[in-house]
């Protein structure tokens, strides 16, 4: 019996955990501070940032695809700057898409990680103060235990949208094994070949991957009333 | 009266639907799957069809070949389907999803195109240069154009050399658009394209030689749904007249019955 993967779709599911991992990394780096300010903020700015965070869940994702396409282009002002850093040209490489998955993801980690912070009360960091921790000491001894379903809620979804990317990907990704060919490109390809059986293989796989990962989160994240 | 929300709500939506499912005209409507390289070529033979049957309407979707082929299988509303390779027809002729014989409509041709440098003055082996970075072509996978792009690279010894800088479009207008917005450095697309007048003032182009690669045979078909349409049956006697051909040779397009 053939195997259920050829060794392009193990290499594009491989690809797609790459992606998603660094893609989930970064985001939790960048997406904490921005999510701690907007949690804790009374400026102006909170209304626009946040509604700007939150942009890639209303936009489809043609229009960041086109954006990106054309923004990282040799004309467009990031294909401008990282040519002059010597990179070259972003689109159809692996960087090129961890930095458009960032853009993409980034409401899935953020949200999660403010409405965290926003719960923490207020007189738990007063009382860190009057102790006198350091800024640094509140964060690691106070803020992220009592944060931590939202830190596990922000990476499971990240990763998770990461995973479940399509658009974006099929417009500045041009589909190359092993850089660009994530599994939801190669689920596209086998149908389009019509080779039913292979996209049967890899689409069963996502299904079974979606339902455990959310049913990990639910599990060990329940919401609601607390018992 | 008490306001009630959810009937509005009902009610709107039943409105909304109202309207959708009204044709705007008593005419007869059909809608073409074409494949991406007729893009240019086949809307203005649409326009002009239109203005030769006012009370009627023709409307066309592109993509690629192989997409529409799979979707006409799984009974997609396509009254034509033209397909840049004529195989794909042929097997819907076969499995017995066509009202008519599979029409030859053109032979396409592929060729080397710039937006960054004068393509007219390059061959296949100038793609080697390190300057060209990426070099965009439809796939092959599942794309005529793509198939034969691969064809080509291999039969002039190039794609060794080339296969690590390629990036796939996910038809051939993609993959010309990849090199228009100059994220591509070169790309081998569809003639038509080349030719079109969005195209042919941003980038230059050279032929490839078609003995480097199998016939890009294109055939069209009415699909087994517009068995009845009369618009159908018309449109497809008007791809075959003087002016409809005057246009598709004017995109480069070899015409059937025509010794090039």
């Amino acid at each position: 019996m053939d195997s259920a993967f050829s060794s392009a779709d193990l290499s594009a599911i491989w690809l797609t955990f790459k992606l998603a991992a660094v893609v989930t990394v970064i985001l939790l780096l960048v997406g904490t501070p921005i999510a701690w300010w907007l949690a804790r903020t009374r400026s102006w700015w909170k209304g626009p940032v946040g509604a700007v965070v939150a942009l890639p869940i209303v936009l489809p994702p043609t229009v960041i695809g086109f954006y990106l396409l054309v923004a990282m282009g040799p004309s467009g002002p990031l294909g401008q700057l990282t040519q002059s850093l010597g990179i070259g040209l972003l689109p159809f490489t692996f960087a090129g898409l961890v930095i458009a998955s960032v853009f993409y993801s980034m409401p899935f980690v953020v949200q999660p990680l403010q409405n965290a912070f926003e719960a923490i009360p207020e007189r738990a960091l007063e009382t860190a103060a009057t102790l006198r921790a350091s800024a640094r000491d509140t964060f690691f001894s106070v803020v992220l235990p009592l944060a931590k379903p939202g830190f596990l809620t922000a990476s499971v979804l990240g990763f998770a949208h990461t995973v479940g990317e399509f658009g974006v990907v099929l417009m500045i990704g041009g589909n190359i094994p092993d850089k660009t060919r994530v599994v939801s490109v190669q689920i596209y390809d086998h149908v389009e070949a019509m080779e039913y059986a292979s996209a049967h293989w890899l689409s069963a796989g996502m299904v079974v991957f979606a339902f455990v990962v959310l049913l990990a989160l639910y599990t060990l994240n329940p919401t609601g009333r607390r018992k | 009266m008490k306001f009630r929300p959810l009937f509005t709500l009902v009610v709107f939506v039943l409105t909304l639907f109202g309207f959708s499912m009204q044709s705007a005209h008593a005419g007869e409507k059909i809608t073409i799957a074409a494949a991406a390289d007729l893009k240019f070529a086949l809307d203005e033979i649409v326009v002009l069809f239109n203005k030769t049957h006012p009370a009627d309407r023709a409307e066309t979707i592109y993509g690629s070949s192989g997409k529409f082929q799979t979707q006409i299988r799984q009974g997609a509303p396509f009254d034509l389907y033209f397909s840049a390779d004529i195989a794909y027809p042929r097997a819907l002729k076969e499995e017995g999803f066509t009202a008519s014989e599979v029409q030859p409509y053109a032979v396409g041709r592929i060729v080397l195109w710039s937006t960054s440098r004068d393509a007219a003055r390059m061959t296949l082996a100038n793609l080697a240069d390190p300057a060209i970075r990426k070099i965009a072509i439809a796939n092959p996978k599942h794309a005529p154009y793509g198939k034969r792009a691969e064809e080509a690279l291999k039969a002039s010894g190039m794609w060794a050399k080339v296969e690590a800088k390629l990036v796939y479009g996910e038809n051939v207008a993609q993959a010309a658009q990849f090199v228009q917005t100059g994220n591509a450095q070169a790309g081998i697309v569809a003639l038509s394209l080349a030719l079109s007048p969005e195209l042919a003032k941003q980038g230059s182009y050279a032929l490839i030689p078609d003995k480097l690669h199998q016939p890009l045979e294109q055939g069209f078909i009415v699909t087994r749904r517009a068995v009845d349409n009369p618009l159908a049956q018309a449109f497809a006697r008007f791809m075959v007249s003087g002016e409809a051909r005057a246009i598709m040779s004017r995109y480069g397009f070899v015409l059937p019955g025509k010794v090039e």
